[in-house]
Parts: C-alpha cells; sequence; structure tokens
C-alpha cells in the first residue's frame, strides 16, 4: 500500500490507470459480446470474405484502418454495408486518389467480382444495405412522371432540373448523373454517398426509386432527344446566354462588318 | 424633234401605274413633301452605326413571333392534368400555361421553331441593345443634342429588361417560377412598403392564381406598347438629329457624308433585316434554348440548383449572390439589407447610366452641339469610366452565375463569392486606371506619327555611318484624322481671394466640378495633340532627320 500511495503521483501514473482501465473494457467486452457471426462460418461466403479481406488490406486500410474502424483519413466502413461498396467502388471513387472536398468519379480499376469480394467483407463488419438486384432498380415499367415529379422535389435542389449536377459549398457538388448505371443511382439514393443525404426506404420506397431512375433514364442519358437542337450542356440561361452573345450577336456583328464594307458607289450623273 | 413629240405624247396619254398610285396616295396623306424631305437623307456609312438595326429588327422579330404564340398561349393559371405527348410529364398537375406551352412546343406546327426564335431573339434583342450603348457612350454619341435620345435608349434597354423578364416568367415552369419567386424576395425587402406591393402585385399571397394573366397583359400589351412608341421617338430624333459620323476629311459640325436614305439605305437595310432574321433562325433551329418541358411545372415546394435569369438580369442575381446576408431586427421588424442593398445599388447603377450625359455636360461645361463622335482614346476619363462599368459588370455576371464557375473550373463556390465581393471594389479601380493609361499612349502614339510620320520600316545609312529608321509622313487626310478632335481646358475655379484679400465664397459643389473637370481634362489626363507650329517646326527639315 505504501509503495502504491508513493508512485501515485508519478507522471506516467495517469497514463498506466488509462491502460488499465481500457484493457478492463476490452476484456470485459470480449468475455461479454455476442460472438459475431462470420466467425463461425465457414462456407464459400466465408472465402469471399477472406478474399475480400485480402483486397481491402492493400486498397483500402491505409485510411479506413486495418479492421474498417476508420482514421482521420477515412470514415469508419462499420455498418455501411454492401451497397455503400459496391457504389463507390464501382464508380471508382475509391480507391481515392487524394483526399479532398469531394472525392470525384474516375477509371474503375476493380473487377466485378473483386467488388462483390470487398462487399462482402464490409457487410461482415457490421450489418447495412445490400446490393440491390436487377429486379430493384431496372427502370422497366416504372412512372416516368412520377419519378420526374420526385425527383424534382427531392434531388433537383442539388443535382439540377435533369440531374446535370450542381455545385455544393467550399468546393463540394453534385455530380452529373448523366451515365450512371441505374444499379449505382439505387445505391447511391439507399447509402447517401460522400455529400448526399440517404433516401432509405422507410423515406423513398423501392417503387420511387425505380421511377426516379425511369426519369433520368428519359431526360439525362444517350436516349434523351432534345426536340429545340443543341442542348447546350443543359444548364440553363448561363450557358444559353454566352451562346446568344459569342454565336448571335457575334454573327450579326459579323454580318454588319460584311454589310457596311459594301458600300454602294455613288452615280456619277 | 422626236424627243419632244414622245414627250407631249406622254403627257396626254395615261400616267404610268406608280404614278397614279403614288398620285393618289399623296393626294389623300400628304406624303410628297415628307418624302421628298427624308428620301434622299443622308446617313453614313460604318458597321458600328448598324449595331442599333439589330435591336430594331430583332424587335420586329420579337413581335412577330410573339404574336403567332399569343395565338395559342392560355395565360391562366388553373390547374389541369397533362395529356399531351411528351411523356416524362403524362399524368402530372400544372397549369394551364406550362400546358399551353408544351403544346405550342410540341403539337403546334412550327411552334417550338418560332418559340425559339422568340427567346433567342430576345436575349440578341437585349446583348444588341448593351452593345450599341456601349457605342454611343464611347464615341460620345450622347451629347448635344441627343441626350433625350439617350434617355429614350436607356428606357428601351430597361423596359426591354422587364419585358424579357415578364416573357420568362409566362411558361410557368420551375425555373421562372423561381425568377419569381426572387422577384417577389426582392419586392418583400423593401421597407414598409414591401409587403403591399408584393400582395398588389400577385393578388395576395405569392403565387396566387393571378400573377400569368397579369404578367402576360404586362408583357404583351404594356411594356411593348410604351416600347414601341420609344422605338418611333427613337427613330425620329435619329432623322431629326441627323446621324452622327466619325471625324475625317470633309466632314464638319455642319454636314453628314454618306449615303442616300433612298436607294442605298433602303436596300441595304431592307436586306439586312432578312439576314438578322435569317441568323437568329438558324440559331433557333440549331440551338435549343428555355427546354420547359425538361423543367418541369412551377410548384413553390421545389426549387433546382442552376436556377438563374437570363443574362440581363444576371447582374441583379450577381449582386444577390455576392451580398452578405445582413439583416437588422428591431420592434419585431426585419430590414432585409442581404437583399435591399442589392436592389437599391440595382436601381443606381441605372440611374447611373442614365444621367450620364447631363454628368459630363456638367462636368465639362460643354453646351454646345456635337456632330462629330470622339475616338475612345481621346477622352481617356471618360473611356476608363466605361471599361470599369463594363468590368464591374462582367464581374457581377461571374457573381451570377458562380455555381457553375464552380463546377466547370473544379473551384470552390464561397471562393469564387469572395472572389466577386473583393472584385466589385477592385477590379473597376484597377480596369479605369489601366484603360486610362492605354489611352494615353495611344494619344502619344498619334502624337508621334502626326509629327514624325509612320514608321517605314526601311533602314537608312547615313553617309557618315549612322543607321536611322525612314518615317514616312501621313497623307494631309490622316493628319486631319487624327488631329481633328478638341481638346478642352479644364474648369477653373478662379482665385479664391479677391483682390483685397478677403477669401471668396466657393460653393462645394464648384469645388468638386473643378475637381471632377480636372480628371477629364487636367494635365495628365490628355496629352496635348500636336499643333501647327510643331508640325511645321519639325517638318521644315531644320536639325532634323
Amino acid at each position: 500500500m505504501k509503495k502504491l500511495s508513493a508512485r501515485r503521483r508519478h507522471p506516467l501514473a495517469a497514463v498506466v490507470v488509462l491502460l488499465l482501465a481500457l484493457a478492463a473494457t476490452g476484456g470485459l467486452y470480449t468475455a461479454f459480446a455476442p460472438a459475431s457471426k462470420a466467425k463461425a462460418d465457414d462456407s464459400a461466403q466465408s472465402l469471399t470474405i477472406e478474399e475480400g479481406k485480402k483486397l481491402y488490406a492493400v486498397g483500402c486500410a491505409s485510411c479506413h484502418g486495418t479492421g474498417g474502424q476508420g482514421t482521420t483519413d477515412g470514415p469508419s466502413l462499420v455498418g455501411v454495408g454492401a451497397a455503400a461498396v459496391d457504389f463507390q467502388v464501382g464508380t471508382g471513387r475509391m480507391p481515392a486518389q487524394q483526399p479532398g472536398a469531394q472525392i470525384p468519379r474516375k477509371k474503375v480499376i476493380y473487377s466485378q467480382a473483386e467488388i462483390d469480394q470487398l462487399a462482402a467483407y464490409i457487410a461482415s463488419l457490421g450489418a447495412g444495405p445490400v446490393v440491390p438486384t436487377k429486379n430493384q432498380y431496372s427502370p422497366e415499367g416504372a412512372d416516368i412522371a412520377k419519378g420526374g415529379e420526385l425527383f424534382r422535389t427531392n434531388c433537383a435542389q442539388c443535382h439540377n432540373f435533369t440531374g446535370k449536377g450542381g455545385a455544393l459549398t467550399h468546393g463540394k457538388f453534385a455530380p452529373d448523373l448523366d451515365g450512371v448505371q441505374p444499379k449505382h443511382i439505387y445505391e447511391a439514393m439507399q447509402t447517401g454517398p460522400q455529400n448526399m443525404p440517404s433516401f432509405p426506404d422507410t423515406t423513398m420506397s423501392e417503387k420511387n426509386k425505380k421511377d426516379i431512375i425511369a426519369y433520368l433514364n428519359a431526360v439525362n442519358s444517350d436516349k434523351t432527344d432534345n426536340p429545340g437542337g443543341l442542348e447546350l450542356g443543359g444548364l440553363g440561361p448561363v450557358s444559353e446566354g454566352l451562346f446568344a452573345w459569342i454565336f448571335g450577336l457575334g454573327a450579326l456583328i459579323a454580318v454588319a462588318v460584311w454589310v457596311a464594307a459594301r458600300t454602294a458607289k455613288a452615280k456619277k450623273s | 424633234m422626236s424627243t419632244t413629240a414622245s414627250n407631249e405624247s406622254r403627257s396626254r396619254g395615261k400616267a404610268p401605274a406608280g404614278e397614279k398610285i403614288a398620285d393618289w396616295a399623296d393626294g389623300r396623306l400628304g406624303i410628297y413633301s415628307l418624302a421628298k424631305a427624308n428620301m434622299r437623307k443622308i446617313f453614313p456609312d460604318h458597321w458600328s452605326f448598324m449595331l442599333g438595326e439589330v435591336c430594331l429588327y430583332s424587335f420586329l422579330i420579337i413581335i412577330l413571333t410573339g404574336v403567332y404564340l399569343t395565338l395559342f398561349f392560355h395565360p391562366s393559371m388553373n390547374e389541369v392534368v397533362y395529356h399531351g405527348s411528351y411523356v416524362p410529364l403524362q399524368g402530372q398537375l400544372m397549369s394551364e400555361a406550362f400546358n399551353s406551352t408544351l403544346h405550342i412546343s410540341f403539337e403546334v406546327r412550327g411552334g417550338l421553331l418560332i418559340r425559339q426564335i422568340h427567346h433567342w431573339a430576345a436575349l440578341i434583342f437585349l446583348a444588341g441593345m448593351f452593345v450599341h450603348m456601349m457605342r454611343v457612350f464611347f464615341t460620345g454619341a450622347f451629347r448635344k443634342p441627343r441626350e433625350v435620345n439617350w434617355l429614350f435608349g436607356f428606357l428601351l434597354f430597361v423596359l426591354g429588361m422587364f419585358t424579357g423578364f415578364t416573357g420568362y416568367s409566362l411558361p410557368d415552369d420551375l425555373l421562372s417560377g423561381t425568377g419569381v419567386r426572387f422577384m417577389e424576395g426582392a419586392i418583400l425587402s423593401v421597407p414598409i412598403i414591401g409587403t403591399y406591393i408584393s400582395y398588389f402585385l400577385f393578388g395576395g399571397e405569392f403565387p396566387g392564381h393571378d400573377f400569368v394573366a397579369r404578367f402576360y397583359s404586362i408583357h404583351i400589351l404594356l411594356l411593348p406598347g410604351i416600347m414601341l412608341g420609344l422605338v418611333v421617338g427613337h427613330l425620329i430624333l435619329v432623322f431629326y438629329h441627323k446621324h452622327t459620323q466619325f471625324a475625317g476629311p470633309g466632314k464638319t459640325n455642319n454636314n453628314v457624308v454618306g449615303m442616300p436614305l433612298l436607294p442605298v439605305y433602303m436596300a441595304k437595310a431592307g436586306g439586312f433585316f432578312f439576314l438578322v432574321f435569317g441568323a437568329i433562325a438558324v440559331i433557333a433551329a440549331i440551338a435549343q434554348i428555355n427546354p420547359i418541358w425538361a423543367i418541369g411545372p412551377y410548384r413553390p415546394d421545389q426549387v433546382s440548383t442552376g436556377a438563374q435569369p437570363d443574362w440581363y438580369m444576371g447582374m441583379a442575381e450577381g449582386l444577390i449572390r455576392a451580398m452578405p446576408g445582413w439583416e437588422i431586427n428591431f420592434w419585431g421588424h426585419t430590414l432585409v439589407l442581404g437583399v435591399f442593398i442589392p436592389l437599391v445599388l440595382f436601381g443606381v447603377v441605372l440611374a447611373a447610366i442614365a444621367l450620364y450625359p447631363f454628368i459630363e455636360s456638367w462636368v465639362t461645361g460643354d453646351k454646345r452641339e456635337h456632330h462629330i463622335l470622339d475616338r475612345p482614346r481621346n477622352v481617356p476619363t471618360r473611356t476608363a469610366f466605361g471599361a470599369a462599368w463594363i468590368a464591374w459588370y462582367f464581374v457581377l455576371l461571374i457573381g451570377g452565375g458562380n455555381d457553375l464557375w464552380a463546377t466547370h473550373f473544379h473551384l470552390s463556390i464561397n471562393a469564387i463569392t469572395w472572389f466577386v465581393r473583393v472584385a466589385f471594389f477592385v477590379v473597376p479601380v484597377i480596369t479605369f486606371v489601366v484603360t486610362k493609361r492605354i489611352c494615353l499612349g495611344l494619344q502619344r502614339r498619334d502624337k508621334e506619327k502626326v509629327l514624325h510620320g509612320r514608321e517605314s520600316g526601311i533602314i537608312k545609312r547615313l553617309p557618315h555611318g549612322e543607321f536611322i529608321e525612314v518615317h514616312e509622313p501621313l497623307s494631309q487626310e490622316q493628319l486631319y484624322t487624327l488631329t481633328a478632335h478638341q481638346q478642352y481646358e479644364p474648369v477653373e475655379i478662379g482665385p479664391t481671394v479677391d483682390e483685397n484679400g478677403v477669401e471668396r465664397k466657393v460653393s462645394g459643389t464648384a469645388k468638386l466640378r473643378a475637381k471632377l473637370s480636372k480628371a477629364y481634362y487636367g494635365e495628365d489626363n490628355q496629352i496635348p495633340k500636336p499643333t501647327v507650329e510643331e508640325y511645321k517646326e519639325i517638318t521644315s527639315g531644320h536639325g532634323h532627320h
């Protein structure tokens, strides 16, 4: 007892107490926490998870931590679900090139099989949204007009009227949705990647998500036809004004110069 | 002999058809003297004098296409369900105005093309007026006797902006509805009367059921009516004042050198009308404008990013976007300075444009008539003012489109807004100083050219070994053109103390005027043009290579 009271004010005493406390809570947790499901699993699923874990250790762990717990460079991935992995890696956003206001879409470097393995591993860390089936996201038979209404109500304030994208604060942005696969749009709504809010099934039903995908397919894809001619980026009055100045007034001034240069010769009488 | 015979036979025979029609018309309308006085009116030739024509013709095109659109447009806010041919909107609730605009776009023969011509022509009309005004400004064509015509043109520009705005709002789509909401916010920010004006304009709470019908009357009746009257007045004054011309040999303040209206300008202007119509029609045929079907019907609970007004309201948008959201709360009332200050600035800027001719003539004390145009370089301070204004306007356009600058140049929208806030004050000053320097430099160059001639690029070696570049003297015409402008002396206040040593009272305005006058015409603000003596001394050959 004397020994203890003599070292009570030692500079490292606080550290020792902290370590003891941590060890105690950790020990109690492992003793009483329910065993995770993955541990007892030795099926094909667990092989996929093993492969995914290896991929994770190489491509993701430097930012998200060795166990997906997250670091100062990347958020925790526990509970984000397979859908989030499929979206982030499947659109090339992850692995990120560099930290920044927002991680942009770029070339996809993993095959779909590898993405599935990664997704299985992340899903094993904690329950989250699963990758949707084709049946869920396929725009066939959906109500395009209803999707348009939903899009204008829920999405247009960041993504523009037809999903051409827009600016958010401090360099963040809502990307152009042209060329994004229906599956990824569905997953984005489900998981709310980066700066986007999530729209789980409780907020927006599966059918509504399909409607929105069908609307985007109709107004912002290769199949969209512009009855008025060149779309000018679909960005509204700014690009129209620029076009009117450069090509409209520009052409008319060129014509004026041309006409003025052709002066009639006064007839000598 | 034979000629006299034929003359007699013609005088006795029937007059040709044209003469008969002319005679018939003259007998009833008395147009002969009017035509005689004006048909041979002389107009000078320069491409920049045709900018006004671009505006006039696009205005006519807007009226013609607008009449066609009124045949199919229903200015009503009654809700209907869409059953037209555009699939992504089928079954949606929308106002009849939006529904009929979709009908014009998809079902009426030529409807979409006419709609696009109407809208493109409107953008070009406003852009044309902007450039036309700049031309008049930089060449000093607004000076006496044309100040009133400047005001007419100014009113046309402002009314054009509001006609455009009301027209853009008519389809009741989500984009224009947001714009109308913006306008409502601006009106509401006016202290005390704002709420009343808003209720009066919208017939109650925004959006109500009236504004489309009301904007329709304003857009197709009230504003274009006033504009048409102003256009006629503008043209009558152009005829009355005669057109200005650039300085040159044979061109004085008392004559106009050019071609007669009939036949030369009738042919040229008539042809130019069709060229303008053709160019606008081609643009409307290849480029889509305001695709309201993609934008969707207006609902006050919806809004989209990238909601901007047409370009001519971009300045107002920029003012609002750059302004910090200040507000003052007192006694349960809110003064929204973040919106009200931009609104006031918008009015102040417009007023400054309108009053500029009067301000300049007050500063210079010049009350004489001017029919010879200035070269911008010869009036450095005015030119610098104009350039600073354009730079400021462009800064605000960047502010108005800050979100698109952010997404397309991968910048932070906050950084752009701060850039606009700083540039709002700094860029005009820099532009002013730089433009003035450039003008003075060009004046020096002109002086050099007059006195020493044009650099010919020929290097000559003199017998004693010196190399010189041969300068070719300018022709008499060029010398005249470069020295025709008149240079003013700055207004002096005079001695502040009279002969008895008593201080003379000088009013503050007189001091301000003297200061401004010095800024226009003081020693450092214009280069004295070469005098005849200087020219003679240098060209006489004494001690000069």
